[in-house]
């Protein structure tokens, strides 16, 4: 395992937050995934010695919540949300233009790495919808024109990125 | 800008020009005070205030707020929790993430009061992992409520301590049920667990006993402390007090969020007047009034009620007054405040079967009824939109849900079977119809929502 030194900062910081250290859990996976991009098997390993839980402790919780992943991403995450405030409105054609947009099956990689598209459940945003997330930003009233439009910007940072 | 039928206490100072969420903001606007009043008050006072001002929780299901707190098991000598949901995974509800991102110096203030009225030393909210930025936004909050002496070691120079530690979830429905939510915060999976023994008030986080409370409620336990638990009981109506945060989503012209008096609003003038009615062209078809879980009604169903007083009324649809009771009157509830509506454009089968995808999903899978019977009805739901509905499948989708709901560790069975029980009830014909209504063509402007 090699953290970054300030994820290890703030993982030592994180365990204070409770008097039993397997509590720290969810926040340890969080930052593990934040450093690493996703949490591999070295990872449940490392964590569960660090909060003194035997793997499986560990391991069940990575199979269970929705969040954590197994395996590397793309480098943009989308995640369009499926449930029905959003579907009523649209949000079903938005998740068909990005994955045409990016030439993408649901819930894969597009080829070139460059997004992971995936439809998510209910982001509590339902007065706005359709909504998209991009990695950590909220995307609001985004119907097919914007949805196109944010495919368009993610397309110009992997360029100006030199990719593309 | 606020509607004039609503009346904002929690969302006062939402979306104005100039209101921002740090600190010296939530200073210039009084904030702080009611902490700094109630500190200087006896704990039980507190509590007292806020029985008196009648305060139901308003995560889902409106329990008495100041009941609860008084159930806390104090014999034991065990330190106490208070753990803030912030979860907020109800489909159609919103209300918190605009308190957390706009306003969360008000939450810090309602958790600090509810802290010195109970005597709490150690509060965790708990919030869901798709708000990253809300997250950053409390803990911000929190150190700068600390560096200011609201929250620590020594709250405005009294002595007493109490610390705020934020706790991301990862995406799971189920950690909104509060017995859930401490197995999560206790690093496990989410299995909700059996009452009795298991009463928060008594076992709940660390075995410990612990208070679980919405956002919301937290806000408004602030509004009391300042305002009085009596004034506070005067807005709204009786037993429903207070004002309500509603949720509006799906076919109305103006979605959002709203505040009214509890009681004082119905469902017809949040949908027609505040809302702006129906899209140009359509009629509601039908509306779930307390987020994804809570019973549909159908635009049309006429309501004969007993009032409070042994009169009778009967109510449609847009009479029914927004408050638990008059709703839970109705066959439906309050629930958390979600309002999703559907217009006359909706395949309700369909709707009904994008909402069992969710609970299949959802579904933690302790339970047999509940982990089987909630992918059993989106089989069933998704095999009728998929071209292969059978006469009898209303009934076999009611019968799949009757075995469900009560024979569950939590609410979750209920949760998941009151949608199928409700729309299969309600929209019979179309259930009874749908190998021939599933068949038409589709209108131009068909939206696919499975």
């Amino acid at each position: 395992m090699n953290l970054k030194p300030e994820t290890l900062e703030k993982i030592d910081g994180v365990i204070t937050h409770y008097p039993v250290k397997r509590s720290a859990a969810l926040p340890l996976l969080h930052l593990v995934q934040e450093d690493q991009g996703f949490i591999a098997p070295e990872a449940i390993e490392w964590i569960a010695e660090k909060l003194e839980l035997q793997p499986v402790n560990v391991y069940e919780l990575v199979t269970f919540y929705p969040m954590f992943r197994q395996q590397p991403i793309g480098r943009r995450h989308i995640k369009v949300c499926r449930t029905l405030s959003c579907a009523l409105v649209g949000g079903f054609q938005v998740c068909e233009e990005m994955r045409k947009q990016f030439d993408c099956a649901l819930g894969a990689t597009s080829a070139d790495g460059e997004v992971t598209i995936e439809f998510v459940e209910c982001l509590a945003s339902c007065g706005t919808g359709p909504v998209v997330m991009i990695d950590d930003e909220l995307h609001e009233k985004v119907h097919v024109a914007r949805a196109r439009e944010l495919a368009a910007q993610i397309r110009a940072v992997a360029a100006a990125e030199g990719r593309a | 800008m606020p509607h004039p039928a609503e009346r904002r206490l929690v969302f006062e100072h939402l979306d104005e020009p100039g209101y921002t969420p740090d600190l010296p903001c939530y200073l210039r606007y009084g904030g702080y005070e009611a902490l700094r009043k109630s500190v200087q008050r006896q704990p039980a006072e507190l509590v007292d205030e806020v029985k008196r001002s009648g305060l139901r929780g308003r995560g889902g299901a409106g329990f008495p707020c100041g009941v609860k707190w008084t159930l806390l098991d104090r014999r034991s000598g065990k330190p106490v929790y208070l753990i803030v949901n912030a979860d907020e995974s109800e489909p159609g509800t919103f209300k918190d993430r605009y308190i957390i991102h706009q306003d969360p110096h008000q939450l810090i203030e309602g958790i600090m009061i509810t802290c010195w009225a109970n005597q709490v030393h150690q509060a965790y909210i708990y919030i869901r992992g798709e708000f990253p930025h809300g997250a950053r936004l409390l803990e911000q909050a929190i150190a700068e409520a600390r560096a200011a002496g609201f929250v620590g070691p020594d709250v405005l120079g009294t002595g007493y301590s109490c610390e705020i530690f934020v706790h991301r979830g990862a995406g799971a429905y189920i950690c909104g049920e509060e017995t859930g939510l401490i197995e999560s915060l206790e690093g496990k999976r989410p299995y909700p667990r059996i009452k009795p023994p298991y009463f928060p008030a008594v076992l709940g986080l660390y075995q410990c006993p612990t208070i679980v409370n919405n956002v919301e409620t937290l806000c408004h336990v602030k509004h009391i402390a300042a305002m009085g638990g009596e004034a506070f009981a005067r807005i709204g109506t009786l037993n429903n007090t207070g004002t309500r945060l509603l949720c509006v989503s799906g076919h109305v012209q103006h979605p959002g969020y709203f505040e009214v008096e509890s009681g004082k609003v119905t469902l017809g003038r949040l949908l027609n007047e505040i809302c702006g009615g129906p899209r140009p062209g359509r009629q509601f078809k039908a509306v779930i009034p307390g987020g994804s879980s809570s019973k549909i009604l159908r635009f049309g169903e006429r309501f004969k009620i007993k009032q409070p007083n042994g009169s009778m009324v009967e109510w449609g649809v847009e009479d029914i007054p927004m408050d638990f009771d008059s709703l839970a009157s109705c066959g439906s509830m309050g629930g958390s405040g979600g309002v999703i509506v559907m217009d006359d454009s909706v395949d309700i089968v369909a709707a009904l079967a994008n909402l069992n995808a969710f609970y299949a999903h959802e579904s933690c899978g302790q339970c047999t009824p509940c982990r089987e019977g909630s992918l059993w009805m989106k089989k069933i739901t998704a095999r009728m939109v998929h071209g292969d509905a059978r006469p009898q499948d209303g009934e076999l989708l009611k019968s799949v849900a009757d075995q469900i709901a009560g024979r569950t560790i939590c609410p979750f069975g209920e949760a998941c079977a009151w949608p199928t029980q409700s729309f299969v009830l309600k929209f019979a014909g179309e259930f009874a119809g749908y190998a021939e209504i599933g068949k038409q063509p589709k209108a131009a402007d068909h939206v696919q929502i499975v």
